[in-house]
């Protein structure tokens, strides 16, 4: 089949004309020469209103990339640029002043426990030099967005977690960014706080026309949230591009495994124990087929039926949701299929499927 | 009053002691706040990998620190009378004895504050240095803010230790209560004397104890307290 025409459809229609947020062009960051690089020339582009996602295991140099772009980090090598300045040449109050224009929430949300939830988010006001008039007028809208009107007097240790976490969104927001940073805002939550502070990042990123670039060590939480997501392993980039096409055809072997507790594109042991990679006088083709998108409502197994004298027997599936959009993969034996395989998979590239032949399996007696 | 079994000269003599060494204590306790708390953000901030590291500026200055606190009290107070002298003109008296107390007092103030601001975790910090914050607006906004509660608590243990030190002052001739107990109580053999000054030492002691555990716990905003709207 063609190379993933995905990428081409789904793509927002006025993606080659938005002006890039974040520019990082070959960032390297050592910190210690001994150990070798945390971040190894990694080059992307955040395009102005994305939510990107970057995803990796603990230790894979997430953190360290999300404080390079305000700078809490200095690169080594590379550039980065936000809004077309360059941040890595900035110092001193030039630097301070391109931080307002990037917001920054945490995992453990780092709020002033000596101040109100007002005060929290009066803080980067403070900063910034506005009069107490002003801040008091900024304030309120601020707790209204993120639905914390009723707590402005209230402490942060008299909060929750969730709650915590939208006095950081608000203390973020406050300096009006264009940026926002999420440095694993939602790991120290539980899932339905997460999903409560994901639809409220997504519900910002819509109304304000906000960037975001979030990392996490959770697929759901960018295939809830992300329209781009890069790979991050070792401290490399392994894999970079819009959310469903990395989520529906992963190249890279990190990313098969990140996906598979949503996508099931890698079979349970047992499954795989059982697949043998050359055909036999016994054996079944063992089908792949990926649903994506409009496609993913076919009702392809009964087709299947109907065309060719196989009986087809589910090994393993799952549909999922990438935004609105389904994505169903699903691992098929096709009883009585060698002969016809080559048709078969013909028949689905011509629906518009993805089908692979990823192996077969013994006939059970 | 209380003091009736004394005669009234001793009484008299009380009430006068028991205001030098509120004196004294007062007035350097106030200096060693305002020297002490900028010695002990500079402590903190200058080391290395913090928001304003100067690692040499740091050894010194935590050298120096140390070089006082190491020094008895009780010499201390002559090796310095020449600055006691050049500060307010002489070398006996009440305010002869504050300039010993505040020199010896001011390094363990800024110590205590010290260990308290360095306890505010880096993730504020940092996150003030993400919107913009400069090294003072975190020093002054964040750091001391934060630690509040712990400063408090150091105030509390630098008064204290003053009220001890100030019974040392007789040697300048400061006066105070100690001075009087050993004076009177001990090279006059009134054991009375001596009672009576360590009971309000005591008493004094655990007032301060007192308050300053309470306004450690009125500033302290980081554990949840019980509302009555709830």
């Amino acid at each position: 089949m063609n190379a993933l025409p995905q990428s081409a459809d789904f793509a927002p229609p006025e993606a080659a004309a938005k002006a890039p947020a974040i520019r990082l062009e070959r960032l390297g960051k050592t910190f210690d020469p001994a150990v070798g690089p945390v971040l190894d020339d990694i080059s992307l582009t955040v395009g102005q209103g994305d939510i990107y996602g970057i995803i990796g295991r603990s230790g894979a140099g997430k953190s360290t990339l999300v404080r390079c772009i305000n700078r809490l980090e200095r690169p080594t090598t590379g550039r980065v640029l936000v809004a077309d300045r360059d941040i890595t040449a900035l110092a001193g109050a030039e630097l301070r002043s391109a931080r307002r224009d990037i917001g920054m929430i945490f995992q453990h949300f780092n709020l002033l426990s000596s101040r109100t939830v007002a005060g929290n988010v009066a803080l980067p006001l403070e900063v910034a030099g506005l009069s107490r008039a002003e801040i008091a007028g900024r304030i309120p809208p601020l707790l209204d967005l993120v639905g914390l009107a009723d707590k402005a007097a209230s402490y942060p240790s008299e909060l929750s977690g969730g709650q915590k976490q939208r006095v950081g969104i608000a203390r973020a927001l406050a300096t009006n960014p264009s940026v926002l940073l999420c440095d694993e805002a939602t790991s120290a939550l539980d899932p339905e706080t997460t999903e409560q502070i994901l639809s409220l990042l997504r519900d910002i990123n819509r109304r304000l026309g906000l960037t975001i670039v979030l990392i996490t060590h959770e697929m759901q939480v960018v295939r809830d949230i992300a329209s781009h997501v890069a790979v991050l392993e070792r401290g490399r980039l392994i894999e970079e591009g819009v959310t469903f096409d990395v989520l529906a055809f992963p190249k890279s072997a990190v990313a098969r495994s990140f996906l598979s507790g949503l996508v099931a594109h890698e079979l349970p042991p047992p499954v795989e124990r059982r697949l043998r990679a050359a055909p036999g006088p016994d054996t079944d083709p063992v089908l792949r087929i990926v649903f994506s998108g409009d496609y993913a409502h076919q009702p392809v197994i009964a087709d299947l039926i109907h065309r060719f004298p196989v009986e087809p027997n589910i090994l393993f599936g799952r549909i999922d949701y990438v935004g609105d959009r389904p994505l169903g993969v699903l691992t098929l034996a096709l009883g009585n299929g060698e002969a016809h395989l080559s048709a078969i998979v013909g028949h689905l590239a011509a629906l518009g499927l993805h089908a692979e032949v990823i192996g077969h399996v013994s006939r059970l007696p | 009053m209380f003091l009736g079994f004394l005669s009234p000269a001793l009484a008299s003599l009380l009430l006068d002691s028991l205001t030098q060494t509120a004196v004294m204590v007062s007035v350097s306790a106030v200096l060693a706040l305002v020297l002490g708390l900028p010695l002990g953000v500079l402590l903190v901030v200058t080391t290395p990998g913090h928001i304003f590291a100067r690692p040499l500026l740091n050894r010194v200055v935590g050298t120096f620190v140390n070089l006082i606190r190491s020094t008895p009290f009780i010499i201390m107070m002559v090796a310095i009378i020449p600055l006691t002298r050049l500060l307010v003109g002489t070398s006996v008296g009440t305010s002869a004895a504050i300039v010993p107390l505040t020199v010896a007092i001011t390094p363990l103030f800024a110590r205590l504050a010290e260990t308290a601001m360095r306890e505010v975790d880096r993730g504020l910090i940092e996150a003030a240095e993400a919107i913009g914050a400069t090294p003072f607006q975190i020093i002054v906004k964040v750091i001391i803010p934060e630690a509040l509660p712990g400063i408090v608590a150091g105030v509390t243990v630098t008064l204290v230790s003053l009220v001890g030190y100030s019974t040392m002052a007789g040697t300048v001739g400061g006066g105070g209560l100690g001075d009087l107990g050993i004076r009177y109580g001990y090279q006059r053999f009134m054991p009375e004397v001596m009672l009576v000054v360590v009971a309000i030492l005591v008493v004094l002691v655990q007032v301060i104890q007192l308050a300053g555990d309470r306004a450690a716990f009125a500033v302290n905003h980081r554990l949840a307290r019980r509302r009555n709207s709830r």
